[in-house]
């Protein structure tokens, strides 16, 4: 289905993105809407513990040490007012997106959104607004609908895995996604929705997947902040009436188009880009010596 | 298109999709197959699995699977400390695993009373596996669906029987794959159903004279 048409229908039909998203679902599923929402709230539930969980500890470390405590540091700049004036969402959503993708690190419960790799942009941008605006959290589970309907559409069209695409597949649809959640939950239309998602992965586009040592840390966890703040300055111009000028169901085929043509060596294979780097493959050499618990026991 | 909640989720215990909550399902499904708890296993990695096993914590949820544990289970971290108290003894080790995907896993298992079970698999993105072989045997299996796994020396008239239970319960079949080593030796069958297969009617399967051993796999 094309973006284009589900903002049309959500128009004529007088609903919400979200209200879409489930109404499809529920057709799709053969169950009614109520069990697709309470499965959303559950998401949204565990999203919420693992930005606390995220911020809780900051001596935490992953199982490799490499990641672990980033969260903690821009949360206290932001609780003594140092981040820049005005700046607040933007610092919260940074340091929550941090904290999602550090307990993912550290093997704690995340929700995949739409990867694990890319799980702390949307509940870290979510949860910002929402302290921002006071939202109820019936305006963040009709949102994360709607960002749901968004991933999908660029599953169909293109990809959003990063072996398959890079990391514009992963962190730029997660971006996306964020996106057209923080549009809709800041008032606008399907039509705003669907042009802030656009931006975001226009904003992503070309990003390559490139981990350090094969693992889901370096880069992926500072790549949630910072796709992150690719979310909202796309959702501010979104609600301001800017709209991507390439439409928006054009953006994800592109997306797709540019996705293959990114070589295997930035594609999840740990062979180029950062990866390769000579720090980067410093780590993986070392990372390759340590043992597990095991391997003394077998 | 894929459906919402293909996008959203599967709520996991991280770091990765494929290298964590893949191995956990992976994990469990050779724990049901078994059809007891294990008490030894010896785990291969293949590929991207044996390469970063390490960091992604895929051998803790391959573990954490044999113990029976879900993919959001976060026990799943201390894997290792459950499987000591529980009486499970894991060798890991990497290998070669031939032609196949690249997170590709083969669990030799000895259960608690004795049984064993041969089983290879491959986690195929998303959390999304495939089990490819059962003792030696090609087979393709999702977990996706209700599953009926059954072994039995080959001979004229057990699918018919086993169909025929199916049938008399309104369990309708969506998928069915029956492979054998040779002609009158070991036979597996496995049949995916629109809809769950009860105890009841596992049992009147497990009934049908000849039949070697019946398991069912539920999506969660």
């Amino acid at each position: 289905m094309l973006l284009s048409e589900l903002a049309a229908r959500a128009k004529s039909e007088g609903v919400s993105l979200g209200q879409m998203a489930v109404r499809l679902e529920s057709i799709e599923a053969g169950v009614p809407a109520e069990v697709i929402t309470a499965k959303v709230r559950s998401m949204l539930k565990v999203m919420k513990e693992a930005v606390e969980e995220g911020l809780r500890d900051p001596a935490r470390r992953s199982r490799s040490g490499l990641s672990g405590g980033d969260a903690a540091k821009v949360a206290r700049r932001l609780t003594l007012g140092k981040c820049f004036p005005g700046n607040d969402l933007l610092a919260r959503a940074i340091s929550y997106s941090l904290a999602v993708s550090e307990v993912n690190a550290c093997m704690g419960k995340i929700v995949a959104a739409p990867t694990a790799g890319s799980c702390g942009i949307v509940p870290g941008t979510f949860f910002a607004l929402k302290e921002a605006l006071s939202l109820e959290d019936e305006a963040l589970v009709d949102a994360l609908c709607a960002a749901g309907l968004v991933g999908q559409v660029i599953a169909e069209k293109a990809t959003l895995s990063g072996a398959e695409g890079g990391c514009q597949a992963e962190c730029g649809s997660a971006a996306a996604m964020a996106a057209c959640g923080l549009t809709q939950m800041g008032g606008g239309t399907p039509e705003d929705c669907i042009h802030a998602a656009a931006l975001a992965l226009k904003g992503l586009m070309g990003l390559v997947c490139d981990p350090v040592a094969g693992l889901v840390e370096i880069p992926c966890v500072k790549r949630n902040a910072t796709s992150s703040a690719v979310a909202i300055a796309s959702a501010e111009m979104a609600l301001s009436g800017v709209r991507s000028f390439i439409p928006p169901d054009e953006v994800i085929s592109a997306m797709a188009q540019v996705g293959r043509s990114i070589p295997e060596s930035l594609r999840e294979t740990s062979r180029g880009g950062l990866a390769a780097t000579e720090t980067g493959r410093s780590v993986a050499s070392k990372f390759g010596s340590v043992s597990s618990t095991l391997d003394r026991q077998g | 298109m894929p459906g919402l909640f293909d996008v959203l989720g599967p709520v996991m215990i991280g770091p990765s999709s494929s290298h964590t909550a893949g191995a956990a399902r992976l994990g469990k499904l050779a724990r049901i197959l078994l059809g007891e708890p294990p008490r030894a296993a010896t785990i291969t990695l293949h590929g991207s699995f044996a390469a970063t096993y390490k960091g992604h914590g895929t051998d803790l949820a391959l573990v954490g699977g044999l113990l029976g544990f879900s993919t959001d289970d976060e026990r799943i971290r201390e894997a290792f400390e459950h499987a000591r108290r529980q009486g499970l003894g894991v060798t890991i080790r990497t290998g070669d695993l031939g032609n196949v995907h690249p997170n590709t896993v083969r669990f030799d298992l000895v259960g608690a009373n004795g049984k064993t079970l041969s089983m290879a698999g491959s986690s195929i993105g998303g959390g999304k596996v495939e089990v490819f072989e059962i003792e030696g045997l090609p087979v393709s299996i999702s977990g996706e669906r209700p599953t009926l796994v059954a072994s039995y020396p080959d001979r004229p008239g057990v699918i018919a029987a086993i169909t025929a239970v199916l049938a008399r319960e309104r369990i309708n079949i969506a998928t069915m794959r029956v492979t054998r080593s040779g002609k009158g030796k070991t036979a597996i069958a496995v049949l995916e159903t629109d809809q769950d297969i009860p105890e009841k009617v596992l049992d009147e399967v497990r009934a049908i004279p000849g039949m070697d051993d019946t398991k069912v796999l539920r999506p969660e």
